[in-house]
């Protein structure tokens, strides 16, 4: 018999692997995807598959490149997290090509030029998001009517929009931020019921149950452990907190309401699925706390002041960058180095 | 009932006790022959007093302590010195040790032992010099000469002294077993440890797992009125000292510093017996009960087992199946590190021989990229951030490493454990904390030659100083010989023309 000789510890958590936490995040995210289907039609889900199998193509290649092995990093499903977060982020009925640059950005500039998995300073979801909707504002602004006003798309719409983008007609619509972001002189109030249809019982139409189960896969994942409360809670109190102060009782030139926030466009995606990507985002429990918090200001403010309707992606990609500054200030207090006497 | 406190993280991994059937213990069939290493414990080795060819009885001292920090080896039975020389021993990195060997002669003949009769009338000096002679170094599995733990003399004093019979450790119950077996010892022994240090308090403590073991020791505690038993929630490493502390005492040890440093000793139950055994039957530390265990294994238990015993003879009387196990551990799964060598013997520290079979215990999976989950974090008892120090210990950035306390790591495995992406994390950091010393040798050493360098070069300059005020010194005498007008050359020039004048006069 020859004898083994590894370091301690011998014995590890069952069932617990890279793969594992990438499999309970896709499960997360179905509640969300299924309620964009209901709203939107079958863009989404047909969208993530299909940037999937880019995104394990481009993986595939980048690895290939880099003189890697292709084929273990390829089982762990971070691409296929990566992949279905940017789809879920994109309008529903946009074209091949759209989702391909996404993808390709996602993969090779957000994730492999610095070194692939783990490595990644920023959210590589968000690099390619935030690159499209730089690039292509017309496309990346151009949502499908909710079920409720027009017919949601059907599965040929669907195929059409994303291969023969040219023959197909969309029927587009304002998004609540759309609205909030035009909006000029109107008080809050006045302005949600002008167009009562689109803006729906809480925050718009649709959007509400997209964000109640996004909310719902979130806190699953906080159940099963993926991550801590300490950035959503960082970021949904801080959005809170700002809408509350900028409400302004509704008046025109006054912030939105709170539950308008909370449950318009990507907060609660953003709040559960983006900014607890661990790799990119700060260390320690009180640092997220921070991130998260930081992130939800700049929402408010970008929302608000800012150009686009939405803020999530800018406000991840540049806490990205301050990620390593908040780790340097928030290091927890390890054990012996506070002093408590036993007598105290 | 005393309050307690929690401690950050911890894991639960499975426990797998049972298996080794706590509370019973069987002895372990005499061997042909013990190999006794002469560094069992933390500190300098002991040096061998016997000779090959040399008769030792049972009890026998066979190597003494060299220096303070070490103890001596007392041969555990009787028989003839076969050998000494290297062996492979038990030991984290697979060194090789000086070791004696002895063919034992069945007859388990002893030296007379000593006790004391009433310990409480001798000095505390002489208590200790008994404990040191008796060869006891921290049975739970470091080490440490009990003798210098007891001896130490702070300021503040011992107040408060804890039994540690938490064995937080998985598939491990001998201290289970040693508390269900030999309570009244343990307690004794707390006694006279308590006594020695002049402790007000002793705690017993044990996880909640071992409702027997709490039993019987505090029907055992009822003897000592200072003592008193405190079980608390089992979890993964509560039995860490600096973890057992914070939740007894709500205190935590300076980072370090030594539990003294805040008035607290902790001893194992096992320990507890030695002393107990060294000073009132003057017996030193011989044997030890082992957990011997893990599915490989037919008949595993805990076994009285001698020191020197082969691990292999360990494992054989146990029912081993060799061929379903690929590895064999020197204790716990969680810290105990792989035997490389069947042949190294049971020693003072080895509370556990595991054997586990290949699908109990499976070969580490590959390694795959930190994704900086956070889930090391959250597991460490110690509240360091795991993944900053596995990517500081990658790009050996030794500022880093000390900046985020690598040295508080008590490598209790606990961050691995959980790592999903099964990163060797204890590795990186055994290996960067080496790093981190040998960095703090070298300071001390460049230290030390600047200073050597240093005064060399101001003697140096002091002799040439001292050189150069001689030179002037004497020129300067000479200058004033020459100014008083007995230039020396003049002289000497009158003193031949003297000579030759006196010689032409005689002739």
């Amino acid at each position: 018999m020859s004898l083994m000789h590894v370091s301690s510890p011998h014995v590890h958590k069952p069932v617990s692997s890279v793969e594992q936490v990438m499999k309970q995040v896709l499960l997360a995210t179905i509640p969300g995807v299924l309620m964009l289907t209901w709203f939107f039609g079958p863009g989404t889900i047909i969208n993530i598959v299909f940037g999937s199998a880019l995104a394990l193509a481009f993986e595939a290649w980048a690895l290939w490149l880099r003189g890697k092995d292709y084929k273990t990093p390829l089982r762990d499903h971070s691409v296929i997290v990566t992949a279905t977060l940017l789809c879920i982020a994109l309008p529903p009925y946009v074209p091949w090509w759209l989702i391909a640059v996404g993808i390709g950005v996602s993969v090779l500039l957000g994730k492999h030029v610095f070194g692939g998995l783990g490595y990644n300073p920023f959210n590589p979801a968000m690099v390619g998001y935030v690159v499209l909707l730089v690039s292509f504002p017309l496309q990346m602004s151009s949502w499908t009517e909710p079920r409720g006003i027009g017919e949601a798309p059907g599965i040929v719409d669907a195929f059409t929009a994303l291969f023969a983008a040219s023959s197909y007609d969309a029927v587009t619509a304002a998004t609540p931020l759309d609205l909030f972001r035009q909006n000029s002189g109107m008080l809050f109030e006045d302005l949600m019921q002008s167009k009562a249809e689109l803006t729906g019982p809480i925050a718009g139409l649709g959007w509400d149950w997209v964000n109640l189960a996004f909310l719902a896969g979130g806190i699953w994942l906080l159940r099963q452990r993926i991550f801590t409360w300490h950035a959503p809670v960082g970021m949904l109190t801080a959005l809170t907190m700002c809408a509350a102060l900028g409400y302004d009782e509704g008046s025109s030139t006054g912030g939105g309401s709170v539950l308008f926030h909370l449950f318009s466009g990507a907060t609660m995606f953003g709040a559960f699925f983006i900014i607890t990507d661990p790799v990119s985002s700060a260390v320690s429990n009180k640092g997220r706390l921070i991130f998260g918090a930081m992130v939800g200001i700049l929402v408010y403010l970008i929302r608000v002041h800012g150009n686009y309707p939405d803020a999530v992606a800018f406000g991840v990609l540049l806490l990205n960058f301050a990620a390593p500054l908040i780790d340097q200030y928030t290091q927890p207090t390890v054990y012996g180095t506070k002093k408590v006497g036993a007598d105290e | 009932m005393r309050q307690i406190f929690d401690i950050h993280g911890g894991i639960h991994p499975p426990e797998r006790k049972e298996m080794s059937n706590p509370g019973w213990v069987s002895d372990c069939d005499m061997p042909s022959k013990l190999v006794l290493p002469v560094t069992q414990h933390i500190g300098a080795p002991a040096r061998p007093v016997v000779e090959v060819g040399d008769t030792v009885f049972g009890g026998q001292m066979i190597a003494e302590a060299q220096g303070p920090v070490s103890v001596p080896v007392h041969a555990p039975s009787s028989g003839t010195v076969t050998a000494i020389e290297a062996r492979a021993v038990p030991h984290a990195s697979g060194l090789t040790d000086i070791c004696i060997e002895i063919s034992l002669d069945g007859k388990d003949e002893w030296v007379g032992c000593e006790g004391l009769d009433n310990w409480r009338n001798e000095t505390k000096a002489a208590l200790l010099e008994r404990v040191r002679l008796a060869g006891i170094a921290g049975l739970g599995g470091a080490g440490f000469p009990t003798a210098i733990k007891l001896a130490s003399d702070r300021d503040s004093g011992i107040h408060t002294l804890i039994i540690n019979g938490t064995e937080c450790e998985p598939y491990i119950t001998a201290d289970d077993t040693v508390m269900q077996c030999f309570a009244q010892q343990i307690v004794e022994g707390a006694e006279i440890l308590a006594h020695m240090v002049g402790a007000e308090t002793v705690l017993l403590a044990i996880e909640d797992n071992k409702p027997e073991a709490a039993d019987a020791m505090r029907q055992a505690a009822l003897a000592l009125d200072i003592a008193e038993v405190v079980t608390f929630p089992t979890k993964y490493p509560s039995g860490g000292e600096k973890q057992l502390i914070e939740i007894l005492l709500n205190a935590q040890v300076p980072s370090g510093g030594i539990p003294a440093d805040i008035g607290v000793l902790c001893q194992n139950p096992n320990t507890a017996i030695a002393v107990r055994d060294a000073l009132i039957h003057g017996k030193p530390v011989t044997h030890r009960i082992t957990t011997v265990t893990g599915m490989s294994l037919k008949d595993p238990g805990n076994r009285r087992v001698m020191l020197g015993t082969p691990i292999r003879e360990l494992l054989e009387t146990a029912g081993f199946n060799a061929d379903s196990a690929d590895r064999v551990l020197h204790g716990g799964p969680m810290m105990g590190f792989t035997v490389t060598d069947l042949d190294m013997p049971v020693v003072k520290i080895t509370n556990c021989v595991l054997a586990p079979t290949r699908t109990e215990i499976p070969p580490p999976q590959p390694q795959q990229a930190c994704i900086r989950c956070g889930m090391c974090a959250e597991a460490c008892p110690a509240s360091l951030l795991p993944q900053q120090l596995y990517w500081y210990a990658r790009a050996k950035d030794q500022e880093q490493l000390e900046r985020h306390n690598l040295m508080d790591c008590i490598e209790c495995g606990a961050c691995a454990f959980v790592c999903p992406s099964h990163i060797p994390l204890v590795q990186y950091y055994r290996s960067a904390k080496g790093s981190l010393r040998e960095a703090a040798r070298e300071k001390v050493r460049s230290g030390n030659s600047r200073a050597r360098f240093e005064a060399r070069q101001e003697r140096l300059e002091r002799d040439a100083a001292a050189r150069e005020a001689k030179r002037a010194a004497r020129k300067a005498a000479a200058e004033a010989r020459a100014q008083a007008g007995d230039d020396p050359v003049q002289a000497a020039i009158e003193r031949v023309k003297a000579k030759k004048a006196q010689q032409e006069t005689q002739q």
